[in-house]
């Protein structure tokens, strides 16, 4: 599993431009956690990594919008700092709810 | 080879499952939902009063991801069967197998074998950590079961093999108590039962025992085996005779190994327990919880595969056997290797 950073910022002037917000924030939930409104931190493999890739290019607007993708260096813990509201679940952990 | 997911385990009663952008999407009360992507899971299991939408059901099913439904006390209920369950021409080399008494004598002799080996591994193992006088009583009991692996050579039916597997478990159970280093006057077992349970190991047992159950159940599955046709374990309408057979050589050192050392390190301590008037015991809420941890935790650890030669974590270990077993039934390995633990 290769741990990314993912964000967004998307114009938003235009019923558009909002339109495809929607679309990038559902690609991104759909691959990873939102830690805050528009950054995600997503686990994936390589193939999924493509394709998550694919298909932000194809929602965006190269000529409006902007997304980054950092990849984060593992381990976790030890390279990223949060402060103040962390709502972040590591899927790797035991998952007992 | 495949990755090992982790396994969703729903615990809190009234738990709402749905999915939601491909996400599964965990509502409980007085708590914000939690999304869980779904590329993160590789089975769901859920315990007691849990709902799930349809469309979630089969998502997963598409995804042929399984789910399994127990009862609060982690009963066995249900499991979903996934569309595709393999290949037809395995499933007849597998029949062909277990209706030829030869070659089923063969298989459970390995699987016993497996088994025997592992438990001696386990009494060893504790042998070196036990107190007092314990470790010769250990090591002789180790030396018994020894001296039974010698013996299932000569056993001419697989009843005989079941004769064999019957007094070295009764040599191992009688001699399991000694193994615990804490609280040894309340964590008793007099003899294996299992339902209801007895006493706070029976109800231990029997707990992770389901939970690997299902982890055979799966493998068997994903590589295309029918796990109800079984070896060494009568066929039974309803039984998952294979997958029972797969796991008699991972219960001593993944289940029974995890009981100990919970017991050892006093992380369930008899405060964990509830005892019922007529002799039954129940596991706490919490405990059950930490007890699946564990489970989680350990299915991550490393072992190298005595005959793969490869570091393989120890949750996939039954995915590996399951294909060597259908390497065997297939005619391409000459007999099944069981999986023999350091």
């Amino acid at each position: 599993m290769i741990d990314l950073l993912v964000c967004y910022d998307v114009k938003t002037e235009t019923e558009a431009g909002r339109r495809r917000l929607r679309r990038v924030a559902k690609i991104c939930v759909a691959h990873g956690q939102r830690v805050q409104n528009s950054v995600f931190e997503v686990g994936v493999t390589d193939v999924q990594l493509l394709q998550l890739r694919e298909k932000l290019l194809n929602a965006m607007d190269v000529t409006e919008d902007s997304i980054r993708i950092y990849r984060l260096r593992q381990p976790r813990e030890k390279f990223v700092e949060a402060h103040g509201v962390d709502k972040y679940m590591d899927f790797s952990e035991p998952l007992i709810l | 080879m495949r990755q090992l997911l982790n396994t969703l385990y729903i615990q809190t009663q009234g738990t709402y499952l749905s999915l939601k952008d491909e996400n599964i999407r965990v509502e409980a009360e007085e708590r914000p939902p939690v999304m869980i992507p779904l590329h993160h899971v590789e089975s769901l299991v859920v315990f007691g009063n849990v709902m799930m939408t349809p469309f979630l059901i089969h998502r997963l099913a598409r995804d042929h991801k399984s789910v399994t439904w127990l009862t609060e006390q982690g009963r066995f209920m249900a499991r979903t069967e996934t569309p595709v369950s393999g290949n037809v021409l395995l499933r007849v080399a597998q029949h062909g197998c277990a209706c030829d008494a030869e070659r089923t004598l063969a298989v459970s002799r390995f699987f016993a074998a497996g088994k025997l080996q592992n438990q001696k591994q386990t009494l060893m193992r504790s042998a070196r950590e036990a107190l007092n006088d314990d470790p010769n009583l250990l090591r002789q009991a180790a030396r018994d079961i020894n001296g039974q692996i010698g013996c299932l050579p000569l056993a001419k039916t697989v009843d005989e093999v079941r004769g064999i597997e019957g007094t070295a478990a009764r040599i191992y159970w009688e001699v399991f108590p000694l193994m615990l280093r804490q609280n040894r006057d309340f964590f008793w077992l007099t003899e294996r039962t299992r339902r209801p349970a007895r006493d706070p190991i029976n109800s231990l047992l029997n707990f992770v025992y389901t939970v690997l159950a299902n982890d055979c159940a799966s493998a068997c599955q994903s590589v295309g085996l029918d796990p109800q046709m079984g070896f060494l374990h009568a066929l039974r309408p309803g039984r998952s005779s294979l997958a029972l057979d797969l796991m008699e050589e991972l219960r001593p050192v993944t289940a029974d190994r995890a009981i100990l050392t919970l017991i050892n390190r006093q992380q369930l301590t008899p405060r964990d327990f509830v005892l019922h008037e007529g002799n039954t015991v129940t596991i706490k809420d919490d405990a059950r919880k930490l007890i699946l941890a564990h489970l989680t935790e350990r299915k991550k650890e490393e072992v190298t595969h005595p005959l793969t030669g490869r570091k393989t974590p120890l949750g996939l270990v039954p995915h590996v056997q399951a294909r060597l077993l259908a390497q065997h039934l297939r005619g391409d390995r000459a007999h099944y290797p069981p999986y023999l633990h350091r």
